[in-house]
């Protein structure tokens, strides 16, 4: 009914084909196979590299960068970030008379009720970081000048920023500024007075001062061997901070690499500790089950519930670190001993569900011992779930580190971690809000990096999702 | 249901009595004593002082008396703010950290099942991709950054319009409580919307969503009343766990916008080694938790029909 083209030879005997019996791929062990498809997971890839990074960061980059994190720069405070700076050498500071009209009267002969504003600001010499110097034109009417700074331009009368001080007389027409100069922009304003009131009258002078180091200064921070007073004038470049400085101008990319080993090494070593002894504490509870399960586990349950925050202070006083000392060790027993439960409670899910798979059931039939079994079977078949526990426990341990250094009650001053320099950050963030953005951003982006490690190993070391592929 | 109750709480009681024993001992095992805070008092005055507040008993008499005194609901005196009750302390206090709590909770259930739907109806469309992104961001970045970050932008925002458009710190008013909440509930809101997601998607390929559609409900129907219905219920299960970290997250938040909660005067009494207080606030704290997981779990079953009670 059909013609099918078929010849002789179709029906001649087969011959046995080896080849399609044969594995023609490699065999993969879990692992492998696990590897295999976080590679294939680029944002699990990502955060890998992430880690390794930070991990580079700060186990590297101190010995690279080579810059003390407690040097204070006092010359650099609360710098952002920039490129870097030079400062102009100068000798000592040396004091100005100032500058008096001696044929221009003191005190004015009448007090009219308004005056114009004040002539002709100028600064006497160069406007140093050193000192800013002041002139202008004795002015009919006024017997005294108020002077005023400000950080932006004045909008009005009632905006001319801080009071700097008075000169006492009509003819004394010079004010010197030395209080804490950075080199910006700043808006002086000469107010004239009767000697009592303000005439509501004033002229703005912008004034953007040099930033200026004395040749001693320079010498005791090593960027100069030698001065002599022909290196006056002579541009220097200061300390590069790429990140910025402090409030007390110390380099701020030199205390995130410190604050980086703090923060992980609690992060790392305090998960570390304790997932170990939730396998040993899970497992034992898990295999052995019973009465004697039932008794672990309700310890672990009351663990749990203790306040986290009490025992954490309580270890910290119980160890003698008093306020101002940075506790890194009572900080880690107090993580390691309150937070293994949880891993001892997942370990003893799984211990209780492989307990009773066949392949258990079928080691034990020939005849293999307890410890063999566990090692051996129940151990490393829990691995996937504990590794990805593990990558999970650690943001958890940065976070609170940050958490704890952030209230205080963590790594104090001047040890510097992530959290505590969050902490001193916070306090600047309206003015310098570098200080607070760094730290902060390097905390999220290692819990982050984690956390999708996190989930790219759950995917990865999940048999199920292989056959999905 | 009953029965279950009663025997949760009786769970509960003892969890409870745990958690004081415990903080009993190891608060007894810290050098020093809340007295010696104080300028260096005469050997008479302490004494006195000692006898006061039954500091000359033994540690064991102690405990008994506290237990005595705890199942009264007495938890005595501050022993560093002069003649405070430590029952008043919580009474005026922790409403504030309470309703900052409760507000949390609030924003963060209702943003993660509003923004955990929305990401399961646009799955691998832009919207699903920018609340995820969120979401990643949520879980990462630390509270009190968090915090400090809300408050920046509440000066920004007052100095651009030039009036106080929210307040920055402080307590009293519900345009005070507004961003503090909002703040403490953003991690368990970006959780919660990880959690809402995973389960939508679980949920849409059950048998009776199918069934549902094959008999010509409408989409809208549907959706609210099958499909969102039954993802919710992993959400209320974490619910629990979470009010235990708001609550200790809180702590931080009241930090930095100074709100007059619970959380300082807990930290400030440890630090100080106050015992009575410690004691009150570590209690009080614990039978709060407690409670609270035990109403989940009663609403739970509410909600889930399938959950028996036993």
């Amino acid at each position: 009914m059909n013609n099918l083209p078929l010849t002789a030879a179709d029906f001649e005997k087969a011959t046995a084909n080896i080849s399609a019996e044969q594995i023609s791929r490699p065999s993969l062990s879990y692992w492998q196979d696990a590897w295999i498809r976080l590679k294939k997971n680029t944002r699990a890839l990502i955060s890998l590299y992430i880690v390794i990074a930070l991990a580079l960061f700060t186990l590297v980059g101190p010995i690279l960068w080579g810059v003390d994190p407690s040097l204070q720069d006092l010359n650099q405070v609360s710098q952002a970030p920039s490129l870097p700076k030079t400062a102009v050498l100068v000798g000592p500071y040396q004091r100005w008379e100032g500058v008096v009209i001696e044929d221009f009267p003191a005190e004015p002969d009448d007090y009219p009720d308004t005056v114009g504003d004040v002539q002709n600001i100028r600064t006497f010499g160069n406007p140093t970081t050193q000192a800013v110097r002041l002139v202008w034109d004795p002015l009919e009417g006024a017997s005294a000048y108020n002077i005023y700074r400000n950080n932006s331009y004045p909008q009005d009368y009632n905006d001319l920023g801080l009071p700097l001080g008075s000169t006492f007389a009509g003819n004394e027409v010079s004010y010197e500024d030395r209080l804490s100069l950075e080199s910006r922009d700043y808006y002086y304003s000469i107010v004239p007075t009767d000697g009592v009131d303000e005439y509501e009258s004033y002229a703005i002078l912008q004034v953007k001062p040099a930033l200026t180091l004395t040749a001693s200064e320079a010498m005791d921070r090593g960027l100069i061997d030698s001065a002599d007073e022909s290196m006056f004038g002579q541009e220097i470049t200061l300390q590069f901070h790429p990140f910025g400085t402090d409030y007390l101008g110390r380099d701020m990319l030199a205390r995130l690499m410190e604050g980086a080993r703090v923060s992980l090494f609690i992060g790392i070593v305090a998960p570390f500790i304790y997932v170990i002894i939730g396998i040993i504490y899970g497992g034992f509870a898990g295999y052995f089950g019973g009465k004697l399960d039932q008794l672990l586990m309700r310890f672990a349950d009351f663990v749990v519930a203790l306040p986290f925050l009490l025992f954490m202070i309580l270890f910290k006083i119980a160890f003698g670190i008093g306020p101002g000392e940075s506790g890194i060790f009572p900080m880690l027993i107090a993580l390691v001993l309150l937070l293994w439960p949880a891993t001892a409670r997942l370990v003893r899910g799984q211990v209780l569900q492989i307990r009773e798979k066949g392949y258990i059931e079928a080691a034990r039939l020939l005849g293999a011992k307890p410890h063999y079994l566990i090692i051996r079977h129940i151990i490393p078949n829990t691995m996937g779930v504990i590794l990805v526990t593990l990558t999970f426990a650690v943001p958890a341990a940065i976070f609170t580190e940050a958490f704890l250094s952030f209230i205080g009650m963590g790594v104090a001053p001047p040890t510097p971690s992530w959290g505590s320099m969050c902490n001193e950050g916070v306090k600047t963030m309206l003015s310098h809000p570098h200080e607070l953005i760094f730290p902060a951003v390097f905390i999220s982006i290692t819990v982050l990096a984690f956390n999708l490690l996190g989930d790219g190993l759950t995917e990865a070391l999940d048999s199920r999702m292989r056959s999905r592929e | 249901m009953l029965a279950y109750t009663l025997k949760r709480l009786a769970a509960g009681v003892i969890t409870v009595w745990f958690i004081a024993t415990a903080t009993f001992i190891a608060m007894h095992q810290v050098p020093g004593d809340p007295l010696m805070n104080d300028k260096a008092v005469s050997a008479e005055i302490r004494k006195n002082l000692e006898a006061k507040y039954g500091l000359d008993k033994t540690k064991v008499e102690q405990y008994f008396i506290f237990l005595g005194n705890m199942a009264k609901g007495d938890f005595g005196i501050s022993f560093t703010q002069q003649n405070r009750r430590v029952n008043d302390i919580i009474r005026d206090h922790f409403p504030v950290s309470a309703t900052l709590g409760i507000l949390a909770i609030f924003f963060a259930a209702v943003g993660g099942v509003m923004w955990g739907a929305l990401t399961a109806i646009y799955r691998n469309r832009l919207p699903d991709i920018i609340i995820m992104f969120m979401v990643i961001l949520g879980i990462s970045v630390p509270s009190f950054v968090f915090a400090a970050l809300g408050q920046l932008m509440l000066v920004n925002l007052n100095s651009l319009f030039g009036v106080s458009v929210l307040p920055v710190a402080g307590w009293g008013t519900i345009w005070h409580m507004l961003m503090p909440s909002l703040v403490l509930g953003l991690g368990t809101m970006a959780l919660l919307t990880r959690l809402m997601r995973s389960s939508m998607l679980e949920v849409v390929n059950e048998d009776y969503i199918k069934t549902a559609r094959a008999k010509g409900l409408s989409p809208t129907r549907i959706f609210f009343r099958h499909q969102l219905r039954n993802a919710i219920l992993p959400v209320v299960t974490v619910l629990g766990p979470q009010i235990a970290a708001i609550t200790t997250g809180g702590f931080v938040v009241e930090l930095v916008f100074a709100i007059p909660g619970l959380g300082r005067y807990f930290v400030q009494a440890v630090q100080q080694l106050d015992y009575t207080v410690i004691m009150g606030t570590t209690v009080f704290y614990g039978a709060f938790l407690v409670l609270m997981v035990i109403m989940v779990d009663i609403l739970y079953g509410f909600i889930d029909p399938r959950v028996r009670l036993q």
